[in-house]
Parts: C-alpha cells; sequence; structure tokens
C-alpha cells in the first residue's frame, strides 16, 4: 500500500525529480549524447515557445496551430461522446440493441484509429472531415463501452422503483440510467479524450496541412528540432487540460451526490 | 375497489441444479381498502410475496390477481415502499416524488397540488428540495412513502419499509403511517419481522411457517382495536399497553417462536 507523505515531503520530491530531470537533459548534451541540433536544450525550447506565440511556422503561430487542432479535436470527440453516451446507455436498456450492435462494434473498435487515415482522407478530405473521424474512431469506443456498462450495472433497486412508478424507456435511460451512470461515462470520455487526442496527431502527422501534428512534421523536414519539442510540450500540455476538464465536469455533474 | 388475491401460489428457486420451495401453496385474499401485515421469521418468502403482487417475481404455480387481473409487470397502480427506500440520490425530495406523476398524463398544477398535500401529510414542507443524502434515514423513508401515496395507487405494498431505522424513528413513522392509513384508506400489504408492528398496523395479521413459507393462521386485528377502542389513544405505547394488544402480541410471538423451535437454525 502506498503511504501518505506530508505536502512537505511531496513538494520537496516533486522538485528533486524536476531537477533531476533537467539536469539530466543538460548533462546529456554535455555528454553529446546526440549532436546540438538534434538536441535543443530546455532553455532554446522555451525561448522557442516564446517566439512561437507570435511568429507564424508552417503558416500559422503556435496559438493559432492549436485552435486548428482543438477544432478538429473538439468536432471529432464531440460527436464520439454525442453518438457514444446515449448509445451506450441505449444498449444497456434495450436487450435487441445490445445483441444489434455489439458484434459489429466489438470487431471494428481494434482497428487503430490511425489505420482509418486513408479512407479519412478519401471520404471527408483533409481539412477537417478526414482528422474529425479519425478523432472520433479513437474517442468512440470508450464513450460507448463505458457509458454501457454503466447502465449495466445500475443498482436493481432503481430499475425497480422506476417500473414500479410506471416510468417508459426514455425517461428511463435519461433519468435513472444516465445519472446513475455518470462516473463511468466520465471515466469513459476520459479515456476517450485522450485516445481522440492522441489520435488526432497521429492523423494531422499525415493527413491536414495545419494543426500540431502538421506543426511538428514541418519542423522536423526542417530540422527545427526546438520547434519540434515545443509542439510536443503544448500537445502534453492540452492533454492534460482537456483531463482537467472532464474531471471538472465530473465534480459539477456529481455535486448532489454523497461521496 | 382494489383487493390482492393468492391462489394456491408457489414459489421455487433454483440454486446449484436444485430445486428450493420457498413459499407452499398460498391462498390469501386483501380486501378492497384492508391494510393485511404479513409476518414471518426471516426466510420464510413474504418478501417475495409482496413482489409478486408488485409484479416484480412471478408464481411457479398458481396465480397472483390485482382487480381480478392477473399481475404481469411492475406499474404505478401497485406504489411500492422498499425497505432501501430506492429513492434516486440524484433527484430531489420534490422531484422523486414528481418523477412518478409526470409520466401520467397529469397536468402540472394537479401535480404540484397532490405533492404538496403529500409533503405536508408526511412532514417533510421545507425539504422540498434537498437530496435524499442531505436526510436522515426516517425522513429519506417519508419520502418514499409520500412518493408511493401520490401516485394515488390502488394498492400500497410496503417491504419492511421501516426496518432500516432506528427504534425512535420507527414509532414516530408507525403512528404517522396509522394516522395516514386511516385518512386515506388503501389496500395494503405489508411485510414484517417486528410482531408489534404488525399488531399495531394491521386489519389482519397474517403469521407465515419458516421456510418453505405457508400461511399458519391470520389474525383478525380489526374487530379487536374497534371492540376496544384503540384509536382513541394518539400514541403508540398506548395502544401497546392495552390488554387486548398484549394478548394478540403475545399469540403472535409464541406462534413464530414454535417456528423458531421447528427449524434446523
Amino acid at each position: 500500500m502506498k503511504k501518505e507523505l506530508n505536502p512537505q515531503h511531496f513538494w520537496s520530491l516533486t522538485i528533486t525529480g524536476t531537477v533531476g530531470f533537467f539536469a539530466f537533459w543538460y548533462l546529456a548534451r554535455g555528454l553529446q549524447f546526440a549532436p546540438p541540433q538534434f538536441l535543443p536544450m530546455p532553455h532554446e525550447v522555451l525561448f522557442k515557445l516564446f517566439e512561437l506565440m507570435d511568429k507564424p511556422f508552417a503558416g500559422a503561430t503556435l496559438p493559432e496551430h492549436m485552435v486548428a487542432s482543438l477544432k478538429r479535436f473538439g468536432m471529432g470527440f464531440g460527436l464520439a461522446a454525442l453518438v457514444g453516451v446515449p448509445l451506450g446507455l441505449s444498449m444497456g436498456w434495450f436487450r435487441l440493441l445490445d445483441d444489434v450492435i455489439t458484434p459489429i462494434f466489438d470487431s471494428v473498435r481494434f482497428i487503430a484509429p490511425v489505420a482509418w487515415v486513408p479512407f479519412a482522407a478519401l471520404w471527408f478530405g483533409t481539412g477537417i472531415g478526414g482528422p474529425t473521424l479519425i478523432i472520433f474512431a479513437g474517442a468512440f469506443p470508450p464513450c460507448l463501452i463505458n457509458a454501457y456498462r454503466g447502465a449495466r450495472n445500475v443498482e436493481v433497486r432503481f430499475l425497480e422503483a422506476a417500473s414500479m412508478l410506471g416510468v417508459g424507456s426514455f425517461k428511463t435511460i435519461t433519468e435513472v440510467l444516465f445519472p446513475a451512470a455518470v462516473p463511468s461515462i466520465i471515466a469513459g470520455l476520459r479515456i476517450g479524450a485522450g485516445l481522440g487526442w492522441l489520435s488526432l496527431v497521429g492523423a494531422e502527422l499525415i493527413v491536414a496541412s495545419s494543426g500540431m501534428g502538421n506543426l511538428i512534421l514541418r519542423a522536423q523536414s526542417a530540422l527545427a528540432t526546438d520547434t519540434v519539442m515545443v509542439g510536443m510540450i503544448a500537445i502534453g500540455a492540452i492533454g492534460v487540460v482537456i483531463d482537467i476538464l472532464i474531471r471538472r465536469l465530473e465534480k459539477i455533474l456529481l455535486r448532489h451526490r454523497n461521496a | 375497489m382494489a383487493t390482492i388475491k393468492f391462489s394456491d401460489v408457489s414459489r421455487v428457486f433454483k440454486r446449484d441444479g436444485k430445486d428450493f420451495l420457498i413459499l407452499d401453496n398460498i391462498n390469501l385474499t386483501v380486501q378492497d381498502k384492508e391494510f393485511v401485515v404479513i409476518v414471518g421469521p426471516s426466510g420464510c418468502g413474504k418478501t417475495t410475496c409482496m413482489r409478486m403482487a408488485a409484479g416484480l417475481e412471478f408464481p411457479s404455480t398458481g396465480s397472483v390477481k390485482v382487480n381480478d387481473v392477473l399481475v404481469s409487470g411492475p406499474g404505478p397502480d401497485r406504489a411500492v415502499v422498499f425497505q432501501q427506500f430506492a429513492l434516486f440520490p440524484w433527484k430531489t425530495v420534490y422531484d422523486n416524488i414528481d418523477f412518478g406523476l409526470r409520466g401520467q398524463g397529469i397536468a402540472k398544477e394537479e401535480r404540484e397540488s397532490q405533492i404538496a398535500h403529500y409533503i405536508a401529510l408526511m412532514n417533510l414542507k421545507g425539504y422540498e428540495s434537498a437530496y435524499p443524502h442531505q436526510l436522515s434515514g426516517g425522513m429519506q423513508q417519508r419520502v418514499a412513502i409520500a412518493r408511493a401515496y401520490a401516485l394515488n395507487p390502488q394498492v400500497l405494498l410496503m417491504d419492511e419499509p421501516f426496518g432500516a431505522l432506528d427504534a425512535q424513528t420507527r414509532v414516530v413513522m408507525q403512528e404517522e403511517l396509522v394516522k395516514v392509513a386511516r385518512k386515506n384508506p388503501r389496500t395494503v400489504l405489508f411485510i414484517t419481522h417486528a410482531v408489534e408492528e404488525a399488531v399495531y398496523l394491521a386489519d389482519r395479521v397474517v403469521v407465515m411457517t419458516s421456510r418453505p413459507g405457508k400461511i399458519k393462521e391470520i389474525l383478525d386485528v380489526k374487530s379487536v382495536r374497534e371492540a376496544e377502542k384503540w384509536d382513541q389513544h394518539s400514541k403508540i405505547e398506548d395502544v401497546m399497553d392495552q390488554e387486548s394488544f398484549v394478548h394478540l402480541r403475545t399469540h403472535i410471538w409464541k406462534s413464530l417462536r414454535e417456528e423458531h423451535a421447528g427449524s434446523d437454525h
């Protein structure tokens, strides 16, 4: 079992880890782990980050690239959540729907999102449609599966109470299954958002003409390794922010429940 | 008119490939507006009886009819008060009560006045917008009872509704239920293992044997209550002091004790 650290201890360890990491980074340069232009130093990356805030690279500034990526992410993830959650809940309620969809779904969901790239590009183009499909392919399965599991695990007494009250299928799904499944749904959204965001960068590396993935790709061909690193850090940071926002959403949705 | 009729009802559970008879040939008719309490040792199948009337379970042989119609599933004409309340934690007190009414095509104003009536009746005024976890166990069960009454059901089914409450709260709830039940007489099937509760609430008490559950005897409490004028006492302890009450209670106690002595555990 993990022991709880007191806050002071926690911070000193965090600082030690961070300092150690950067020391190791600088040390790698000193030991000539790679040619200098292949391994930018932290301060160089930081300067590049500030520079890219208003100086365009590959046709757009860093915030513009971010916005381009986030737009695609929002479309793909939003679609995955809007379709996956209601469908998963409905599958948890209607046996027939479960039996029809589950076999198809189970065979499709193991296809890596990036494998959809060729068809995504052919069907929906490389602007916003194609990448949206790829993000959707990444985010959809966890959204659906977790909503489905949440619906199946609803306590029987709630379902019995609803049926005794004469509540119909639609209201049972929206007012019993959905609220009862919120913790599971949120877990699905978090995994889905993570997979979707990962898939997006993969997709942009291949098809898009803007966005974070594209920024990294163009920087690589220009041998601008510091820009590549800025792109990587920004991707990681946005991922963390998305995750935090979804956890906030959970807190809001569960604010009236007992812990 | 609302009656519950159990005809030759038996119930078999399968476990590890073996059949277990838990209810054996139950014949019972709960008359219109009658308050019938089933008492019995734990595991005698009394809860199963109630769940069959609710349409949450079904007999293996025989039939359960409400108003001469075979029970085929749950519905708001047979409101259930569960032992564990089964309130929706994400709904307020008001919304918990309203949830069943909304589907019945009743106008909003009428629902509002109906809910307000039962909220007042169950002493829940001021708690309309509270969530269940903010309430004590006794108050939660009051909400569950208000929810059941507000459906205006023909039949009320209560499965040890006060079983999860502490002794003091329980007494208060019993007194309140008696007041509500005498004011709004309904056909009630009430399950409990508490003998005093049974005698205090019931028109008739059905005593069951241990598994497999059979009806051992049926006692007419109503005639005693009316003859001895129990209802002139507002406090439960005064009723319980009546010689006629003690007599009935002791009789049922002995009857149940025989069942314990007769069973293996």
